[in-house]
């Protein structure tokens, strides 16, 4: 549409539009990568570009217990987290996008108020509940509330997904003599898989990112996530500033994000926009 | 079990007698039993963890209850909240609270809809500047927030050194000015996509006809793009007004809160952890709770918001 009319000057200055926004979304990802490679001294120099490189904040956090083991605690939580979330948002999203039942308008306003829902409000009564039952400073302790707000999103995205799946050909197949249970897997799941994948990777951001919940309900490496334990990394020595390993463990905790978003970069824009937008 | 059930509610219409409509038919009834069924799991686990512990906050609120005088726990009824509202701190923090929202919320609009533009009419490249601003979007925000602090830190910080060795981090106001900074690069590309998904639904052609017609851009934008994009501006705006009233992540690390530039969830969070008083602290997740309800009825009501996911119920 507006191709055909392009002039040179139109396309220097869209040109110069992506650059600048290209350019804010990285400065800043850029300056803690400078900052992780910084040598303790060249970090009280403010350039942007490392006076002395040095790959020692990497080595010297990835040796101790303090960041791996939040590492491994914030890899697992996820992952159980987002896998219990989508199995259980799909199977309530199938039914809101399917089903004809009674509670149908009261299930999407209860996701609503907790999507909405300030997490604070959560943190002191969950704390004392947590400590009462033996959850505080476990991973159930983290998995149960990060499920409870994985579900609303994924009941959204995944409902909005499911209404667009042509049923029909299930019937279809039905009819040239598929069993139910070929139907399921050779036509409706290949076709529910691009919303789940989704989902999936839109609740697991969510989980990755939690701070709130994380620095709450842990006191030991035994749960404490990873984005929390980056206040407890400390220096080479105990006189050194953690500028550098606290910007290397940044750097560690922001890869998953960028490997997701180069890769499915479609899919995050669909499955944020979906729930919101579609009339 | 699924693939079961829809044999059956595909079958349902025909086996159902044309005399007995009142009376739920056996496949209606089956399809009943099976939505609750898939919904129960995840209802239980929403109000196992938030229905359940927001009673429990509002008991806690009325309790005096330290957890330093474990003994001394007693049925106070409102005094928390009487405290709470005659303290200066909770005023200060409520204050905090709305100026960061409202300065972070009207800039992230304004550039989301810049944001927007650019990634619909940009003509190459498109891919690169999404993926680009899903970065900020997705980036964990504590990791960000690291970043900021060290940036305006003097003699270490590139831009604390752009600005004559500043230290905004220690005044209250350019403390502040510095979280809504961190809040506005963090949300822009998420308001951005919302605005773009409202924006690739105005019609080219009513475009170009205003364009015929002698439109300038400006009234074009004014005219049409604006009064067609405002449910999409609503939820996006009631989405990150709620959202910046909870923040937390950003204060906490850039200013712990110092200097009067704690929120009202940094408030709360400081009465749990560092002063232990679980009332107290009950009390103000409670209010925080009433101030999120307020802004939504506003929006929703007031404004007249579509509640996000109001047509996935009546479809």
């Amino acid at each position: 549409m507006a191709a055909v009319t392009t002039t040179p000057r139109q396309k220097v200055g869209w040109g110069t539009a992506n650059f600048v926004v290209v350019a804010l979304a990285l400065i800043p990802v850029l300056w803690m990568v400078s900052l992780s490679f910084k040598t303790p001294t060249a970090v009280l120099d403010p350039s942007f570009i490392p006076s002395q490189w040095t790959t020692g904040n990497y080595s010297g956090i990835l040796q101790t217990s303090t960041f791996i083991r939040p590492l491994v605690n914030s890899i697992g939580i996820g992952l159980i987290s987002t896998l219990i979330s989508v199995v259980l948002a799909s199977m309530a999203a199938y039914a809101v996008a399917r089903l004809r039942f009674p509670g149908k308008a009261v299930l999407i306003g209860m996701s609503l108020l907790i999507a909405m829902f300030p997490l604070i409000a959560l943190v002191t009564p969950l704390f004392n509940i947590e400590r009462a039952i033996g959850l505080f400073n476990t991973w159930p302790g983290l998995i149960i509330p990060y499920v409870a707000f994985g579900l609303p999103l994924g009941i959204y995205t995944l409902s909005a997904f499911f209404r667009e799946i042509p049923w029909e050909l299930e019937k279809a197949a039905k009819i040239d003599g598929a069993t139910p249970f070929q139907a399921f897997t050779k036509v409706i799941a290949p076709l529910a898989a691009p919303g789940m994948v989704t989902t999936a990777i839109l609740v697991f951001l969510a989980c990755w990112n939690d701070f709130i919940f994380a620095i709450s309900f842990t006191s030991t490496i035994a749960s404490r996530t990873a984005p929390a334990s980056l206040a407890f990394l400390s220096g080479s020595s105990q006189f050194t500033v953690p500028t550098g390993p606290i910007a290397a463990a940044a750097v560690v905790i922001t890869i998953p994000i960028i490997i997701f978003v180069l890769f499915f970069q479609r899919r995050i824009v669909a499955g944020l926009t979906s729930g919101a937008v579609k009339g | 079990m699924s693939s079961n059930t829809q044999t059956v509610t595909v079958g349902a219409p025909a086996e159902a007698p044309p005399g007995r409509k009142r009376q739920l038919s056996e496949g209606a009834r089956a399809e009943r039993r099976l939505g609750w069924m898939l919904c129960a799991p995840a209802v239980i686990v929403m109000i196992a963890v938030t229905g359940y512990p927001i009673g429990y906050a509002i008991w806690l609120s009325l309790q005096r209850y330290n957890l330093e005088l474990p003994q001394d726990v007693k049925f106070i009824g409102l005094s928390n909240y009487a405290a709470v509202l005659s303290s200066p701190y909770w005023w200060q923090a409520l204050k905090v609270t709305v100026v960061i929202t409202v300065f972070s919320v009207a800039i992230t609009l304004v550039l989301g809809m810049l944001l927007a533009m650019i990634m619909h009419r940009t003509l190459f490249g498109r891919g690169t500047v999404r993926t680009a601003a899903l970065i900020p979007y997705g980036i964990v925000t504590v990791a960000a927030a690291y970043g900021w602090q060290y940036a305006w830190t003097p003699n270490e910080g590139y831009l604390s050194a752009l600005f004559n060795s500043s230290a905004p981090l220690t005044s209250e106001y350019k403390a502040i000015a510095v979280i809504i900074l961190a809040e506005i690069w963090k949300t822009t590309p998420f308001m951005g996509l919302l605005l773009l998904a409202g924006l690739s639904l105005v019609p080219e052609d009513l475009q170009k006809a205003a364009m015929v017609d002698g439109a300038t851009g400006w009234q074009r934008f004014t005219k049409i793009t604006l009064p067609l994009m405002k449910p999409a501006i609503l939820v996006a705006l009631l989405f990150r007004t709620l959202d910046s009233f909870r923040i937390f992540d950003n204060i906490f690390i850039l200013t712990q809160g110092s200097n009067n530039t704690g929120s009202v969830s940094i408030l709360a969070w400081d009465n749990l952890f560092n002063a232990l008083n679980l009332g107290i602290g009950s009390a103000i997740s409670i209010l925080i709770f009433i101030c999120v309800a307020i802004i939504a009825v506003l929006f929703i009501k007031g404004f007249g918001a579509a509640a996000p996911g109001t047509d996935i119920g009546r479809r």
